[in-house]
């Protein structure tokens, strides 16, 4: 931070301080009440949670807990967890090898048509997906791939996930070349220069397209809705659904807890990797 | 070394293929889809222009999904877009905690589109859930907030207001690159904070509000998790955006030819307004970087 920063921050910091942090703290207030009195209506009675704004329950009841996580089908969320899971990894590890490979190429090699398609890399970032499901159902319909993790999984393969390749591509343009003419002098190969240098050079944009896709994937509702038929291959998003879908009357705390057990990864990975990729994502250069 | 023309198609490859088979074909595919009647049993059809002319003539429930759908995007995105960018503004100062504020922030548009946090809404809305009883504390009277077609709408709104976060992000880091000497020299002449704000910060930025106004409309007219787990379209049909119809005319009463009509409406729909925008936006948008390079 320059000098005029400083004094500029500290002309303003004079101002009222507190009258900031009033507002943010307000607002985040709000921002996070639902979430933190989702984790402690899990811990209530049915009846309390329909009567209590406090989100301390006055007892910890951790019943809800075990009865969602049985559900009402015949499998627990042991399974749905490990469906999701079997989903999620793969997808990661193909997004994250073809994105880098395809940034790569965009950010650092001259070749025909580079141009072009980069246009159209961003165009599709544009495109409503919605338009594209019905043909892409079709297309897995033809190759047999219905009711597997296939579709959610084999097209990451092939960095259709625009947004990771644009984001990497950004970071890669702000990273000066010296390094890799360095490298390049030495002897290294291309594939050596991306492992080497470019790769650890990505890290921090690496885990954002990581922690991005952990969470995207977890979230996914309408993909596994439309490719999935079998509920025993179901993951988290679907079997949350059915068990509000199959109780009118419901036993809320049950499925409250439940909720708050899906959310448990996403937020673990966020705060994890909450600095880097906030930082990777606001990165991405599109700036003004 | 960079020059290596076959090496650097070699690596873009794989984007090539996927453009080629999960986007392209898809895409022409949709569009080839809507001029015909296709149930996934008998082989499709070819029926013209008709999908299109039910659409234009004697489909109320598409007009309706479609002013939802205006509606919904109407509210949703300014809203969306104009917390994004005044909490961005609030944050950006050196101060104490500002990661716990940016976290804060965020952390509602990554769980958001969940479906625990779906259920979470659903319930907090509900006629004797949290924000009711909040009121009831105010001597407001419960609300219908998911059962009153007057309301259903706000929910879902709501929700997607929520999620500012990425926006804020991409905000933020816009904000960080303004000048420091342009808000000293406005100091200097006496201009208001607000002033400051309007004249410099927004000006300065507009190349990202535009980014996000397009990134977040796209979003906007595609939501489904939302309206399809929270109120399930109603009551009423007002909150029955064009997704859920489209989801609802292909994968639930395997009309394929005519869901894909519904969502070519959607993509010219999108296309329109993006086009749209980018036109309108050589009046409005300034491009610091683009007088410096030349």
């Amino acid at each position: 931070m320059t000098s005029s920063t400083e004094t500029l921050v500290l002309n303003r910091e004079r101002g009222r301080p507190w009258l900031r942090y009033l507002a943010l703290g307000l607002v985040a207030l709000v921002m996070l009440y639902p979430l933190l009195w989702l984790v402690g209506a899990s811990f209530k009675s049915n009846g309390e949670i329909f009567s209590e704004i406090g989100f301390w329950p006055s007892r910890f009841d951790f019943s809800a807990y075990a009865k969602g996580w049985k559900t009402s089908t015949e499998y627990s969320f042991a399974t749905y967890f490990l469906n999701s899971f079997l989903i999620t990894i793969p997808r990661i590890i193909v997004t994250v090898i073809s994105c880098v490979l395809v940034a790569y190429a965009f950010a650092r090699f001259e070749f025909w048509g580079k141009k072009l398609l980069f246009s159209v890399m961003v165009g599709t970032m544009m495109l409503p997906l919605i338009v594209l499901r019905l043909p892409q159902y079709l297309l897995f319909r033809e190759l047999g791939w219905l009711d597997s993790y296939l579709p959610l999984i084999v097209p990451s393969a092939f960095a259709t996930d625009t947004f990771f390749v644009f984001m990497l591509v950004q970071f890669l343009r702000g990273i000066p070349r010296d390094m890799e003419e360095a490298a390049q002098i030495d002897g290294c190969n291309a594939l050596q220069l991306l492992w080497h240098i470019i790769v650890p050079l990505l890290k921090p944009a690496i885990i954002s397209v990581v922690v991005f896709q952990f969470i995207w994937t977890m979230n996914d509702f309408m993909g596994p809705l439309i490719y999935l038929a079998s509920v025993e291959k179901y993951p988290v998003s679907l079997a949350l659904k059915m068990s509000i879908g199959a109780t009118e009357e419901v036993e809320w705390a049950n499925v409250i807890a439940i909720s708050v057990v899906a959310l448990i990864p996403s937020v673990t990975v966020f705060f994890m990797a909450q600095k880097h990729f906030i930082e990777g994502a606001s990165s991405s250069g599109i700036k003004g | 070394m960079y020059e290596n023309k076959r090496l650097g198609f070699l690596f873009v490859l794989p984007f090539v293929l996927g453009v080629l088979l999960f986007k392209l074909f898809p895409f022409v595919a949709s569009f080839a889809l809507s001029f015909s009647q296709y149930d996934l049993i008998d082989p499709p059809e070819f029926v013209g222009l008709a999908n299109y002319q039910e659409l234009a003539t004697g489909d109320p429930l598409f007009r309706k999904s479609l002013g939802v759908t205006l509606l919904f995007a109407a509210l949703a995105v300014p809203l969306r877009v104009g917390f994004a960018l005044f909490i961005a503004h609030v944050l950006n100062f050196k101060m104490r905690g500002i990661n716990f504020f940016r976290a804060a922030f965020y952390l509602p548009s990554i769980l958001g589109g969940s479906i625990a946090v779906a259920v979470l809404w659903r319930f907090i809305f509900s006629k004797n859930g949290l924000v009711n009883l909040l009121l009831s504390q105010l001597g407001i009277e419960p609300i219908a907030w998911l059962a009153d077609e007057h309301y259903s709408m706000w929910t879902i709104v709501l929700l997607f207001t929520w999620q500012f976060g990425s926006a804020m992000v991409i905000f933020l880091a816009a904000l960080q690159n303004v000048s420091v000497s342009l808000y000293e020299a406005a100091e200097c002449d006496g201009a208001s904070k607000f002033q400051q704000f309007w004249r410099i910060t927004v000006p300065l930025i507009t190349p990202v509000i535009f980014f996000n106004l397009i990134m977040q409309m796209v979003h906007a007219f595609q939501e489904f998790n939302g309206p399809y787990l929270i109120t399930e379209g109603g009551p009423l049909s007002s909150t029955y955006v064009l997704a859920l119809y489209i989801y609802d005319q292909s994968f639930r009463f395997f009309n394929l030819g005519y869901g894909a009509a519904l969502s070519w409406v959607l993509f010219a729909l999108v296309g329109g307004l993006s086009a749209f925008s980018f036109w309108s936006s050589k009046y409005w948008v300034f491009y610091a970087g683009e007088k410096e390079r030349k």
